[in-house]
């Protein structure tokens, strides 16, 4: 799945990123690297964008950004 | 015997700076750093140029401000620091001239702030480049310590806001870390002075040293990337002899970076030119 389907509250852990050029190098500088804990924290009323957790800082991304990212659920 | 303030605008410090114990001991420094001399905006005669870089609101200012006595505004907010602040301070009697680079995650994507933190470090060549990572998300800002490793061997990390990761319970094996970096690290809280007699002996440890540590070098496990990076590394070492990070130079040029290229078509890249502006004042 990808991270803009990942629920509210929800952790899940990037296995790749689906872009090139400078947009993936700003998601890797915001520290999503294949291997990197995320965490859906809030939601705006549209839902979108919506903030995560990511490496201990809070990282606003746009849905269209999230998309780009595949992650896995963490199971619970 | 009279103990005069060390002046903003004298330039020259006391090279014998025993006697100025008294005057500083109200500072946060006192005693064990009163071999520091702060010059506020005028380094005078420097022989080193130390660059500031870390990630946004790790507290890169409040270290520039305690070195220079300068009270540069300290604010939490993107872009507080937007070009770049300079300053200065003696330490064992030599002068220093410091450059507050703006926060930034990275020295790679494309945003004004990145590149004026790049050009610094990659053109100006400073003699340390101090690099501010918060104790407290200590995994979010070692990209930014390995990308500058990758430029230069000549860093100190300064691991700040230790008082805040003791109140976490977080607490960071320093040795360990300098180890596998392969460069000095010094726990600081330079809020409160702490670390900073430590942090000013590294500084001058890395800017005299003659052999420096090498640039680290990433290896790629793609054979072909690793082929392709090697063949352009020669290429631009066969054009700029003196540079000493051209895998750094190979790998930008390959992910089509546009400030570096037109810094090899105009050959830039090579200047040896004096670091940064003109003193500021």
């Amino acid at each position: 799945m990808t991270l803009d389907e990942l629920p509210r509250g929800d952790r899940a852990v990037v296995t790749s990123l689906d872009i090139r050029g400078g947009a993936r190098r700003r998601l890797m500088d915001l520290g999503l690297l294949p291997g990197s804990a995320v965490h859906a924290e809030m939601t705006s009323p549209l839902g979108d964008p919506t903030a995560y957790e990511i490496r201990g800082a809070l990282v606003v991304l746009r849905r269209e950004q999230a998309r780009a990212v595949h992650v896995e659920p963490e199971g619970r | 015997m009279a103990t005069p303030l060390p002046t903003p605008g004298v330039g020259r410090a006391p090279t014998e700076s025993t006697d100025t114990g008294g005057a500083c001991a109200s500072c946060a420094l006192a005693p064990e750093a009163t071999r520091l001399a702060r010059l506020g905006l005028d380094p005078g005669r420097y022989s080193h140029v130390v660059a500031l870089a870390g990630n946004p609101n790790t507290g890169k200012s409040t270290v520039f401000n305690a070195l220079t006595g300068l009270r540069q505004h300290v604010g939490n907010w993107a872009g507080k620091t937007v070009a770049r602040a300079e300053g200065g301070f003696s330490y064992g009697g030599v002068g220093y001239r410091i450059v507050d680079l703006p926060g930034t995650y990275s020295l790679l994507s494309a945003s004004a702030d990145e590149d004026v933190a790049r050009d610094v470090l990659l053109f100006g060549r400073p003699d340390v480049t101090v690099v501010v990572v918060d104790a407290t998300r200590l995994e979010r800002n070692l990209p930014l310590v390995l990308q500058v490793r990758q430029i230069t061997g000549r860093v100190v990390v300064a691991l700040n806001l230790v008082d805040e990761a003791r109140r976490h319970g977080i607490t960071i094996d320093v040795r360990h870390l300098a180890r596998e970096l392969g460069v000095p690290v010094v726990a600081t809280a330079a809020r409160r002075g702490e670390g900073l007699p430590d942090l000013l002996a590294a500084i001058e440890q890395v800017a005299t040293t003659d052999d420096p540590p090498a640039p680290l070098r990433l290896v790629h496990h793609d054979p072909e990337l690793e082929r392709a990076v090697a063949t352009l590394a020669d290429q631009v070492a066969a054009r700029f002899p003196s540079l000493p990070n051209t895998r750094w130079v190979a790998l930008r040029l390959l992910e089509g970076d546009p400030g570096i290229e037109a810094a090899v078509r105009d050959g830039s890249l090579g200047d040896q030119a004096a670091p940064t502006v003109e003193a500021a004042g």
